[in-house]
């Protein structure tokens, strides 16, 4: 009986999306893209560069059944089926389980690109914050790296850390964010952003009579430090963009800019699917080329 | 494209980089390592250039650290084998 009904405070929405506004079969180039991560999967498919429809949900213990769940998803009620894409690019930690991908792509490469579709050609510098890892990438106007950092640190400081944050205070996911601005001052950062350690921290101070809103600032706070110092090692150049899922948490977001001066754009799509977008984009020029050679 | 591989220990944060711009694919990294850290790969963009491979990434604190000068004296023989000075460390 204990614990049946409790409710799962880090489930995040999962969400697909179709552009009305696309008929896809009077298309040339059907392009898709599959970003497997290690907590989110995402499918995007492009129409003549255009995006024609996404999903994203939970990546299950099972990365070639993300994708094929992620991509069948994104295909639902399009009558489109795999067999009218063309080209299907994999990326993403479990980017080689792809089952049906003609090939794979780092999600390094496929996050700057889909950044320059989704944020625009400004921008210069993405960060990538993950579910369990962040990546600070710089990119020229055509979203091509010029410069990227990465570290081998775990799940301390990104989307599964968030999770877990969200559960041991039931507070929804979502509201996470904007009440850990929702505080008199700013408290001290927890002193490390490792999962099981940030834990234990707060679980001692919800016991020193903390209030949750001060608790989550405390922890949003040190992964938005943790982050500032990976960007400034690599230099932040602007515009500025930050994809992935913690690019939705405000709380983070606010703290980031604060630290560094600047401002992120505002992202027009589903901050999760920039590296799935990115996938399709290199797919769709990976056809243009095919071609090409063919004709020539 | 500068490529940094990154690592945390005691001691601070640490990276490896890698300048795909200089590199030619002349495979002197990949012999020289000791724990074989580097590998010449197809990368993103179709330039055969070095890389530190995947499965090396998240273990590069105890392969890469090592050669982690200790004093004055830099015996990191990846930069001594690359003739176009494209790989250099943080430290």
């Amino acid at each position: 009986m204990a614990g049946e009904d409790k409710p799962e405070y880090w489930r995040w929405p999962e969400s697909r999306w179709t552009n009305p506004d696309l008929d896809w079969k009077a298309g040339d180039i059907i392009t898709a893209g599959v970003d497997v991560g290690s907590v989110s999967s995402q499918a995007a498919i492009m129409v003549d560069g255009q995006l024609f429809a996404y999903s994203n949900m939970r990546t299950g213990s099972n990365s070639p059944d993300s994708a094929v769940n992620a991509m069948d998803w994104a295909l639902k009620d399009t009558g489109m089926t795999l067999d009218d894409i063309n080209y299907v690019v994999g990326t993403g930690y479990g980017r080689v389980n792809v089952p049906f991908s003609n090939r794979a792509i780092t999600e390094i490469a496929c996050h700057a690109r889909g950044g320059n579709f989704m944020y625009g050609p400004t921008v210069r510098t993405i960060l990538d914050m993950g579910g369990q890892d962040c990546k600070a990438i710089r990119c020229d106007g055509r979203g091509k790296v010029e410069e990227f950092l990465m570290n081998d640190k775990c799940a301390a400081g990104t989307g599964r850390g968030m999770e877990v944050f969200a559960d041991l205070l039931s507070v929804p996911i979502q509201d996470v964010g904007e009440m850990s601005l929702d505080i008199d001052e700013e408290p001290n950062p927890v002193s490390s952003t490792c999962v099981v350690f940030a834990k234990t921290e707060a679980t001692g101070l919800l016991r020193e009579g903390w209030p949750k809103e001060k608790v989550l600032a405390a922890y949003c706070s040190a992964m938005a430090h943790r982050v500032v110092t990976l960007l400034e090692r690599l230099g932040v150049e602007e515009d500025f963009a930050i994809t992935g899922g913690i690019a939705k948490n405000r709380g983070v977001v606010k703290r980031l800019e604060d630290e560094l001066g600047i401002t992120t754009l505002e992202p027009r799509y589903d901050t999760q699917i920039a590296g799935a977008v990115g996938a399709a984009l290199f797919a769709e020029a990976l056809v243009k080329k095919q071609r090409k050679q063919a004709g020539g | 494209m500068r490529a940094n591989y990154g690592y945390t220990d005691g001691s601070g944060e640490w990276y490896i980089t890698i300048d795909t711009n200089k590199c030619d694919g002349c495979r002197a990294c990949e012999e020289v390592c000791p724990e074989g850290c580097f590998a010449i790969e197809v990368d993103d963009y179709d330039d055969e250039v070095a890389m530190v491979t995947e499965d090396q990434r998240k273990k590069i604190k105890y392969s890469c650290g090592p050669c982690k000068p200790v004093g004055k004296e830099h015996v990191e023989p990846c930069h001594e084998a690359c003739p176009h000075g494209a790989i250099e460390h943080s430290w």
